[in-house]
């Protein structure tokens, strides 16, 4: 029946039993005359009427009677039911609603009964008539526990409530049984099994209380209550007093004797475990198995105790119950001592001493019991009784020292450890021993001292996550994901190879689930023998935390991992199976090793520069009299300084002395002492070194520019003017520890760059040389000295400078300027040597004197051969040049010298004694000021006599107005064809032009000898055609011609009427 | 009268508990341990519909008193709890004096 209850209650569905009893006045119960076990009723009229005119005559009046009766006895529970007939109310179908017999009914009985709500609900009941099992659980421990406990007002002996209430469970269990078949029974064992439970609690304790359950048996008072108890349950009722089997037997029975209840006992205890086990009720049975552990126990049957209380435990270590865990730990191992299990016993024993559930006392106790064991000799000497390590004590945290966990081979290591131990009392260790597993590793690199030392920078402090121990396995209770980014870096260059994220504890997140419940089986634990141990002796560990410290001397070189921490006390060894999180340590082996290398970025040629010298031992010892021999190179000095003093730091750079250095030179070797360093460490010391500048090596680089070289280009200049010339010098070191020498190069850089110019005013000459500094330092020049290496007496080179000393700054220049001078016919070329002392401009006297800096150059064909002078002239009659008007340029050419060596060649012909040689002009305007007008270029025939002149003539234009620079008149050696020589010039310079050329490639060097300037040339032959044997041009060397003109310029005046000129430009 | 009150986390271990009489503090803890049995089944019957109707009251284990206001006022004190940014979900519920006291007065006011 389903039970709508107010107040917004769940419905509910209930069992109700009913009997229908015909109507009578008499039966309705009176006013105050209410008893306790009262069937409540339900007044039911039923009627068959279906006509409304039968329902006016006499139902209607029927039911008003009734309904008065029922008002009377304050009844004011009722139903009307009116049962129709199918047939009959398909054959007379109401069109009118609300006419119906029932509609009747309801307006003429329900309107005064608004108040109803539940009138509906019993039409119903029929429907929930089977559900007889929702009855029971109103029979449920609970209920009678308060019948039991609030009940009758009497006082009644110890047991007889506990009887009673036994008694009425199985009654109820039985009329259940009784009514119902097995697969109904079975069902409906979850409404059922509480009384089960519940009778073998009260028969539980009625065996307790009547001594049943006691090894001895009941003593006499014991069998006084019980026959008291039993007198107190009187006859059995009647109508089961004759059956085999009745609740009332078995307790009477089962209080006879010790064994009858023991059978009772347990086959009720049997029963309500196998039932919850059944429903699913997994708590409650093994709840039930702890009492029949009990029982055990006390029947002294250990072994038959043991199952349930493990089952219990590890039901209750699963869901983390902290109470219940110590309580029925406390009594396995009560359990576990009684049967001898004694590897099991110390280890429960080791958790409840660590256990603060627990009092103080009873913490002592336990620990006592394991200190007693541990103490007592042993049958098998050998014998290890392993227990986990978790309950005796805690690892915290390790430290290694050196911090970075890298010693050498033979170092001494030190490792110290937080241990917090979990017993009560001061408990004395033999020894703690630590197994390390070794392992080579195969990449040799990681095991080099740079690496090792550069990658671990930790602080070295490795802790330890506690773990809770009473805590449930679940997915929430999992740890935290430690989730890090990784990142790989190449080894050679520290580039970024893979990244990534790594998961940390994923050993911890992945493990299997049921790991964790072998937590009360110590045979998981197993004891590693390795050859390795770090072990500490004889230890107190005092409650809480205690520091342990390991020391052990390197041996191979390789990985230790830390795996396993084991604690002895007597013969029983506390295990800590796996360390995590992993800890190593690195033993590395080192051959000894020698470094040198600039302080600086770069070393410099000239001055005296440091150098350091590092020397990494290794396993080497460095003994008194070993030293480092190295072998002179040509043009580098080892400069030995009275006050070097030389570093000794340990591998992990902390520094154990420093010594001064003895070096002895010799003419080819220099041999510097070593001082005394033990193994794996690192000697330092600087010296200076000194490159000699070398001249020749200087003298090539150098850009000769007063030189005719018509195919250097301008690209190589640029190259060159920016980077320092270097110089390799290679050092041979002998080594101590090595029969080979090491070879050492040292680059050197020249801090200068040196160009020279030949300068002409006329026919005098000068040579001008310029040194630029290339380095970052500024230096100081002194002494600066020009000579002529060929020793001609005749020259002279005579010094413009005017100061001695003269600061030359990082990336600035410096020129120096001497002329010549000679009395008779100079040289056709000249050698020169230029030196300039130097010496850094910042520091201090130096100690040695330092070698000048030199730089040799030729110079050739330097004597002026021709005077070139250019004039430009006004119109006739006119004052100033005007833009667009022609002017008249003349230019005299004029020969300075008699016949000289120079030009003897083949331009030159002689006739009458006369010597002539064929000159080409051309008059060449690049910033295409003027247009010239006519022929720019022409071959003259020169004589080669002094004072010769030739005059040429050509009409240009000037273009704009202004003081305009004069067009260059350039001068060319004409020579004629010679099928021996191959032309200076390819084809494709002859290319015809007219005179308004404007040279686009327009060299930038005014006196340049280069004749790469395309268009520049006008052919005189241009009627010859190409490929046919041509004259040959050769520019005449730049000292040769001097250009008297160059520099002056005309004034060019607007003309008055302004017009465009266009200009086309190819 | 409430003589035991126990805040359970869904893993089955207790996030709180506490019981009066102290001196009695196993057999409650047993008592609410074993009765875990029922709340189980109950869940496992209410099932998805449970879900849908926000509704968390399971009812009571045995029918004796409705305790219907007084577990919803526990419910609420205990959501508090949980919305606390200090506490870390699944924690044992230890801290909290807000949660203490209206446990107190529920055991007090009970009685």
């Amino acid at each position: 029946m389903e039970w709508r209850r107010s107040y917004g209650r769940a419905p509910k569905m209930i069992h109700l039993e009913s009997n229908f009893v015909q109507f009578k006045e008499e039966l309705l119960p009176k006013e105050g005359n209410k008893a306790l076990l009262t069937f409540p009723f339900l007044h039911i009229y039923w009627t068959e009427c279906c006509d409304t005119e039968v329902y006016k005559a006499t139902v209607k009046d029927d039911l008003t009677k009734w309904q008065n009766v029922l008002k009377a006895h304050s009844s004011v529970d009722w139903l009307i039911v009116i049962v129709e007939n199918d047939a009959k109310k398909k054959n007379k179908t109401n069109i009118l609603p609300r006419t119906s017999i029932v509609d009747k009914i309801r307006n003429d009985f329900c309107n005064k009964q608004s108040d109803r709500r539940s009138l509906p609900l019993f039409s119903r009941c029929c429907s929930s008539l089977r559900m007889p099992w929702c009855s029971t659980t109103s029979w449920t421990p609970s209920s009678l526990s308060m019948w039991s406990t609030s009940g009758p007002g009497v006082s009644v002996p110890p047991g007889a409530l506990d009887c009673w209430v036994f008694l009425s469970c199985l009654e109820v269990l039985q009329r259940i049984e009784g009514c119902c078949d097995r697969a109904q029974i079975d069902s409906n064992i979850a409404h059922t099994v509480g009384l089960w439970s519940y009778a073998t609690e009260k028969l539980k304790s009625l065996g307790y209380l009547c001594g049943l359950v006691s090894e001895k048996g009941p003593n006499s008072e014991d069998l006084n209550r019980t026959v008291d108890l039993l007198a107190g349950l009187g006859a059995e009722r009647p109508e089961t007093a004759n059956t085999a089997q009745s609740p009332y037997k078995k307790l009477k029975e089962a209080l006879s004797s010790v064994e009858a209840f023991e059978k009772h006992y347990l086959d009720l205890s049997h029963a309500t475990i196998e039932m919850y086990t059944s429903i699913g009720r997994i708590r409650s049975a093994k709840f039930v198995g702890k009492d029949l552990a009990e029982f055990y126990m006390r029947k002294k049957a250990p072994q038959k105790a043991e199952i349930y209380l493990q089952g219990a435990l590890k039901n209750y270590l699963a869901e983390g119950w902290a109470l219940p865990i110590t309580h029925t730990r406390k009594q396995l191992a009560e359990c576990q001592k009684h049967l001898g299990q004694i590897e099991n016993y110390l280890q429960t024993s080791s958790l409840l001493a660590s256990d603060h559930h627990l009092t103080e006392e009873e913490r002592k106790h336990f620990c006592q019991e394991i200190l007693d064991f541990a103490s007592q000799p042993l049958d098998n000497p050998g014998h290890k009784i392993v227990l986990p390590m978790q309950s005796f004590a805690q690892l915290r945290d390790l430290h290694f020292d050196p911090s970075n966990a890298v010693v050498h081979v033979g170092g001494v290591l030190c490792i110290e450890i937080t241990m917090y131990s979990q017993m009560p009392v001061p408990v004395h260790v033999e020894q703690i021993v630590v197994n390390v597993h070794f392992s080579i590793e195969k990449n040799s690199y990681r095991k080099t001292a740079e690496w090792l030392t550069k990658h671990k920078t930790s602080n070295g402090i490795i802790s330890f996550p506690p773990e809770t121990a009473p805590f449930p396995v679940s997915q929430n209770s999992l740890p935290a994901l430690e989730l890090y980014e990784m990142f790989e870096r190449s080894p050679s260059d520290n580039s970024l190879n893979t990244t990534g994220i790594i998961c940390r504890n994923v050993h911890m997140l992945l493990r299997r689930q049921e790991s964790s419940s072998s937590l009360e089986m110590p045979s998981g634990v197993a004891l590693e023998e390795g050859a390795h141990l770090l072990r500490c002796s004889h230890v107190t560990l005092e409650p809480g935390a205690n520091q342990i410290t390991f020391r052990t001397q390197a041996k191979e070189p390789g990985t230790y991992t830390l795996r396993q921490l084991c604690a002895s006390v007597g013969s029983v060894w506390f295990v800590l199976p796996h360390i995590y999180p992993i800890v190593q340590y690195d033993v590395y082996s080192q051959e000894p090793q020698l470094h040198v290398e600039p302080l600086a970025d770069s070393l410099l040629a000239g001055i005296p520069q440091k150098v350091k010298f590092t020397v990494t031992t290794g396993h080497y010892t460095i003994k008194n009299g070993d030293s480092l021999q190295l072998s002179n190179a040509e043009a580098m000095l080892i400069l030995c300084q009275a006050e070097s003093r030389a570093m000794v730091y340990s591998n992990t750079r902390e520094q154990s002395s420093d010594a001064a250095l003895r070096i002895q030179s010799s003419d080819k070797v220099t041999s510097i002492s070593l001082p005394v360093a033990p193994a794996y460490h690192v000697i330092e010391f600087e010296l200076e070194v000194l490159s000699l500048p070398s001249a020749p090596a200087l003298g090539g680089e150098s850009d000769m520019l007063g030189m005719a070289e018509p195919h250097r280009k301008h690209k190589d200049k640029q190259k060159t003017g920016h980077c320092m010339v270097t110089t390799d010098h290679k050092v041979s070191i002998d080594c101590p520890w090595s029969i080979y020498s090491t070879v050492i190069a040292l680059t050197f850089s020249v801090p200068f760059r040196t160009t020279h110019a030949l300068l002409s005013s006329g026919t005098r000459k000068y040579v001008q040389v310029c040194v630029q500094n290339l380095s970052e330092l500024d230096f100081q020049l002194s002494d600066s000295y020009l000579v002529d290496t060929s020793d001609s007496t005749d020259l002279q080179l005579v010094p413009l400078n005017t100061q001695s000393q003269q600061p030359i700054y990082s990336k600035q220049s410096v020129f120096f300027v001497w002329e010549l001078k000679w009395t008779e016919e100079p040289p056709p070329s000249l050698y020169c040597r230029f030196s300039v002392g130097f010496s850094p401009a910042s520091e201090e006297q130096l100690s040695i004197s330092l070698k000048p800096y030199t730089y040799e150059f030729k110079v050739e064909n330097f004597f002026t051969l021709y005077n070139v002078k250019a004039e430009i002239f006004p119109p006739s009659g006119m004052e100033y040049c005007r833009t667009g008007s022609l002017c008249s340029l003349e230019v005299l050419i004029t020969r300075l010298s008699d016949l000289l060596e120079v030009d003897k060649d083949e331009a030159l012909t002689e006739s009458d004694e006369h010597f002539s040689t064929k000159l080409m002009y051309e008059v060449v305007d690049n910033s295409s000021n003027w247009a010239v007008c006519g022929k720019s270029c022409g071959v003259i025939s020169m004589p080669v006599a002094a004072r010769a002149t030739h005059r040429v003539h050509m009409e240009v234009m000037p273009l704009f107005a202004g003081y305009l620079p004069l067009p260059d008149v350039r001068l060319f050696k004409y020579l004629p064809h010679h099928s021996a020589h191959s032309s200076q010039l390819d084809a494709d310079s002859w290319i015809e032009n007219d005179s308004l050329s404007v040279d686009k490639h327009g060299d930038d060097q005014p006196d340049s000898s280069s004749l790469k300037s395309r268009g520049s040339v006008h052919s005189a032959c241009s009627s010859e055609h190409k490929g046919l044997p041509m004259p040959r041009l050769q520019a005449l060397p730049a000292g040769q011609v001097f250009n008297s003109s160059s520099g002056t310029q005309v004034l060019v005046i607007p003309s008055q009427d302004d017009h465009v000129l266009e200009v086309s430009v190819t | 009268m409430a003589v035991c009150i126990a805040v359970i986390a869904k893993e089955n271990y207790p996030l709180y508990i506490r019981s009066t009489p102290t001196e009695n503090e196993l057999k409650f803890h047993y008592m609410v341990h074993t009765s875990l049995d029922v709340v189980d089944e109950k869940i496992s019957a209410m099932g998805k519909a449970l879900v849908d109707q926000r509704e968390l009251y399971l009812g009571l284990l045995y029918p004796t008193k409705d305790y219907k206001v007084m577990f919803r006022k526990l419910h609420n004190s205990y959501t508090v709890v949980m919305c606390n940014p200090f506490y870390n979900s699944g924690d044992r519920i230890q801290s909290s004096r807000a949660f203490d006291n209206m446990v107190t007065s529920m055991m007090i006011q009970v009685c």
